[in-house]
This record gives C-alpha cells, sequence and structure tokens, in this order.
C-alpha cells in the first residue's frame, strides 16, 4: 500500500470525534460562514441555534460534504472532509444525516427506505438488514407500518422513518437539519422523543433546531450562530441563563 | 347601498398570465377526442368517390367489395402486420438508445452533455422522411460477421431510420422525467452515501418511470401512424400492398377510397384504444403522484 495516508492520522476516542476550524463557505459572493469553529467529542449532542440566514443549515450540510467549503477544515475522526482524494462515499457511511423535508424514498415502502442503503451500499445480506431494519422501525415507534408508502403517513412518522433510515447505515455521528420544521405541533413531540432516546444512547448527535426548551434539555453545548460566526457557546444552563453578548440576549428575548 | 358584484367597470384587472405547457400526449388527445361522425363521414366519402368517376370506369359496389375481401387477408397478414412489426422494433431500439442518451443529456461529463444534446436536436427536428431515405441509402444490405454474411432486410432499415426521431423524443422524455424529481432526493441518497449511478438507476428512475409511459405511449401512436412512410422506400407494408393490389386490378380510381379508406380505418381501430389508454394512464397517474 503507498503511503497515502496524510489525511489518515490515527484517531483516539480523547480526541474530537468531529473538529471544524476556521470554516468559510460563499454562494457567490455571499459568504455565509466567516470562519466558524467547533469541536464535538464523542457522545455529546450539539444544538446550533441562531436567526434564519445565519448559516447553522449550511454548517452541518458541509459537515457530510453535501456543500463544499472555501477555506478551514473539517475533520471527522480524524479525516479531513474536503480532502478531494477523499472517498465521500466512505465519509458518508460514518454520517447520517436527517433533512427538514424527511425527504424519504417515495416509491419504497418504510422497511424498504429502511434498508435499502445497507442492501445495496453496504451490500449486507438481506436477512440480517431485515431484522435490523424491522428493530429500527419499532425503535421508532412505528410498529406496524413497516409496509406503509411515504405518501401513506404523517410527517411526523416519515421524520421518523428518516431517522430510522439513517440509522440503519450505523453511523458515528448524526445531523438534524431543523427535521421538527415542517412539523404539526403535535406531532414534533414523537421525533424529539425519539431523538433524546438516541442521545441518551450516546449518538453523537449535531442538530439545527428552534426547539429551544427541546434544546435545553438534550443539548451538552448550545452554539449560537448569527451572520456566519459563532457567537457564543456554552452549556445549556449558563448559555440561556448567562448570556454574556447583546446579540444572543436579543435573540433569546425574541424566542423565549 | 346594495352592491352588484355583477357591474361591469373599467377599471384595470391584471389577470394572470395563462402558460400552457407543451402537451406531452397531444396527439393521444386528439385522437380520442375525434368526434363520432368522423368516421361514418369517411365512409360516406368513400362510397361517394366512384359516382366522381367517369360513368364508365366505375366499377359496381359488389365487384368494389368483392375485390377488398380477396386482398383483405394479404393487406392484413402481409401488410399491416408488417406496420405492427416495424412499429414494435423502432420502439424498442428506440427507447432503449433514448434512455441512455437521455441519461447522457444529464451527465456530470460536459462533453457528454453537449453530444447528446446535439444528437437530441439533430433528431428531433429532421424530417423523418429524410432521415429515412439517409438511412436505407447508407446501410449495406448485408453484413459481415466473422465470416458470414448477414443480409439486412429492408424492413429493418426502416427500423433504424424511424428510431432515430424515436430515440431523440424519447430522450427528452427521459430527461424530463429525471429532472421533474426534487434535488431533495438526490441529497437523501447522497447522504445514505449512495453513488451517482446507484442514485440514478435505483432511486430517480424508478420514480420517474411511471410519469414516463403516458408520453412514451403518445410517442408510439405517433410513430406507428408514420410507418406508411417506409413504402416510399418499397418496404412491403399496408399501403405499398394497397398500392400494389389496386395495380394488379387495374388501377380503377374507384378503388382509391376503397383501398386507402381500409388503410386509414386499420390504422384507427389500432390507435385509437392505445390513445384511449394513455390518457386513462395520464389521468389515473395525476391522481396518486
Amino acid at each position: 500500500m503507498p503511503a497515502s495516508t496524510t489525511t489518515e492520522q490515527t484517531w483516539t476516542q480523547d480526541q474530537p470525534i468531529v473538529s471544524i476550524k476556521d470554516v468559510r463557505k460563499s454562494f457567490g459572493t455571499f459568504e455565509v460562514l466567516k470562519g466558524v469553529s467547533m469541536d464535538i467529542m464523542k457522545g455529546e449532542v450539539i444544538c446550533i441555534i441562531g436567526p434564519s440566514g445565519s448559516g447553522k443549515s449550511t454548517l452541518i450540510r458541509c459537515i457530510n460534504a453535501l456543500n463544499d467549503i472555501q477555506a478551514g477544515s473539517i475533520t471527522i475522526e480524524g479525516q479531513e472532509v474536503h480532502d478531494a482524494d477523499l472517498d465521500k462515499l466512505a465519509l458518508r457511511k460514518k454520517v447520517g444525516m436527517v433533512f427538514q423535508q424527511y425527504n424519504l424514498f417515495p416509491h419504497k415502502t418504510a422497511l424498504e427506505n429502511v434498508m435499502m442503503a445497507p442492501l445495496k451500499v453496504l451490500k449486507q445480506p438481506k436477512e440480517e438488514v431485515e431484522k435490523r431494519a424491522r428493530t429500527l422501525i419499532k425503535k421508532v415507534r412505528l410498529e406496524g407500518k413497516e409496509n406503509s408508502y411515504p405518501g401513506e403517513l404523517s410527517g411526523g412518522q416519515q421524520q421518523r422513518v428518516a431517522i430510522a433510515r439513517s440509522l440503519a447505515m450505523d453511523p458515528d455521528v448524526m445531523l438534524f437539519d431543523e427535521v421538527t420544521a415542517a412539523l404539526d405541533p403535535e406531532t414534533v413531540k414523537e421525533v424529539l422523543l425519539t431523538i433524546k432516546e438516541l442521545a441518551a444512547d450516546g449518538m453523537t448527535c449535531i442538530l439545527v433546531t428552534h426547539e429551544m426548551a427541546f434544546a435545553r434539555e438534550v443539548a451538552d453545548q448550545i452554539y449560537f450562530t448569527d451572520k456566519g460566526v459563532i457567537v457564543e457557546h456554552g452549556a445549556p444552563d449558563v448559555f440561556f441563563e448567562n448570556a454574556s453578548d447583546p446579540r444572543t440576549k436579543e435573540f433569546l428575548g425574541q424566542i423565549l | 347601498m346594495a352592491h352588484s358584484f355583477n357591474q361591469r367597470t373599467d377599471l384595470p384587472v391584471i389577470l394572470e398570465p395563462k402558460f400552457k405547457a407543451p402537451d406531452a400526449l397531444g396527439f393521444s388527445r386528439w385522437l380520442v377526442g375525434m368526434p363520432p361522425w368522423a368516421l361514418p363521414a369517411v365512409a360516406v366519402l368513400m362510397m361517394l368517390w366512384p359516382i366522381a368517376g367517369h360513368a364508365q370506369a366505375v366499377y359496381s359496389a359488389e365487384k368494389i367489395i368483392d375485390i377488398m375481401l380477396k386482398w383483405l387477408p394479404l393487406l392484413l397478414t402481409k401488410g399491416f402486420l408488417m406496420n405492427v412489426v416495424i412499429s414494435f422494433f423502432t420502439m424498442l431500439f428506440g427507447t432503449i438508445a433514448g434512455l441512455f442518451l437521455g441519461l447522457g443529456r444529464v451527465s456530470e461529463n460536459g462533453a457528454v452533455r453537449s453530444i447528446s444534446w446535439l444528437t437530441v436536436q439533430l433528431f428531433r427536428n429532421s424530417p423523418w422522411l429524410v432521415l429515412l431515405f439517409i438511412v436505407m441509402l447508407t446501410l449495406p444490405f448485408e453484413i459481415r460477421i466473422g465470416g458470414t454474411y448477414i443480409p439486412v432486410p429492408d424492413w429493418m432499415k426502416a427500423v433504424f431510420g424511424l428510431s432515430l426521431p424515436v430515440m431523440a423524443n424519447i430522450a427528452e422524455i427521459v430527461r424530463g422525467a429525471i429532472q421533474s424529481v426534487p434535488s431533495a432526493q438526490w441529497e437523501a441518497a447522497q447522504s445514505l452515501a449512495f453513488s451517482r449511478r446507484q442514485i440514478m438507476w435505483q432511486i430517480i428512475l424508478p420514480q420517474c418511470f411511471k410519469r414516463m409511459i403516458p408520453p412514451w405511449m403518445n410517442w408510439y401512436a405517433i410513430m406507428t401512424m408514420a410507418t406508411p412512410l417506409v413504402s416510399l422506400l418499397g418496404v412491403t407494408e399496408l399501403v405499398t400492398l394497397s398500392r400494389q393490389a389496386m395495380e394488379a386490378e387495374g388501377n380503377n380510381p374507384s378503388l382509391l377510397m376503397p383501398f386507402f379508406g381500409f388503410a386509414l380505418l386499420i390504422f384507427f381501430i389500432y390507435c385509437y384504444p392505445i390513445a384511449r389508454f394513455t390518457l386513462r394512464l395520464e389521468s389515473k397517474f395525476a391522481l396518486k403522484g
């Protein structure tokens, strides 16, 4: 094997699982991220909050390379995400993502949605995948909905299938991009409960959310972004009680 | 004060601009929308035709019916059946080539995209008859594979000629269908580590398969109606045989309408149910999404 291991440094669990350093990202001439840094340890739950247009979603889309970056670095388990030589598929096997609009595959049933990636991408045996998929569907409390098509499920149910679908790839990090923003208030709760259980199981989670009460309850760290920079961050109690920056205070004042 | 909403005013009203997207099923709609009197009208014309001819040249109705019955089996089995065979093979080749050409139109590779675009434009906008002539005259009458010569029959060459415009039009159907799938589907699949090829074949194409069927069938009907073009090139099919039959019966003008009217009728009987079915599928898929 040639020594192409420049980016493949040995990563140990006491180092950040996701490390973002001075990331800059522009769409055309508009700079969305103006030097963002954060370190996330394994098992941590991070909530990113902030006004719309502050670059929250762009940031987490950069983490699994759905968006590229212009400067800085993002590493996952020591691997540089935006390395041109990196196998993006290998990276994405480690990082699961759940979207605001669920984006389930409409021509497949709930069970098939969950099974598809492990079967086709990881090429795992069907019996094993199906067994795991059924367990996951049970875990997100959708037993009995295995053979329903996405069009037959409510928004909250679809979103939980989407979470199960991501989990089926057995990722090390989960990204949640405003996953409750498109839901009815009564179904928000069931999705948040699923995420909370996931966090309790020790999954590393990065969430962009507008659910402040939920963020406060579940997060280890809260990051507040505004206009492409991280204004401040801290543990939830400190953050919500003693925010120091006037921009944070103003935002919290509007929302709480 | 009572207010009438029906009163005319001279206030300017901004109307929503009426934009109608090009109709992918225009032909089927036209065929299905044909008024019920259309066929009887054609039949009456066919009856009247002999009267318009010269008196001494006119065959009696019995004689015409005799002649028609005599030729009918041949016209169907050696004639129209050939049109159906040509249409099947044309659709087969045109669909396979059109699928890949359509994928080329959305390729990541700029050169592939440009070449596909040019190919589509060229074959979509060329007269079918010109394409047919080019193919008929340039394709060899036999192909040598190894040491054996395989003859290429005329009707096969006609199939290749007709496949070209069908291919280009199917390619546009495929491209349109692929682009109609929301980009969020691509992102969701990407985040699950699917490769581009896997996303295309396992996630995007299966989703647009249903929406491609009605316009695809519409093109089948259009192309089937165009198969008599190949009679100009001497390929044996319904119209070629009709002309030969009339010649054998003395080229009497009173045979023109019965023979060509019969050809018209056969094509109508074949294509009308297809058009009905196309529109049924379309409305079914429109409801279910």
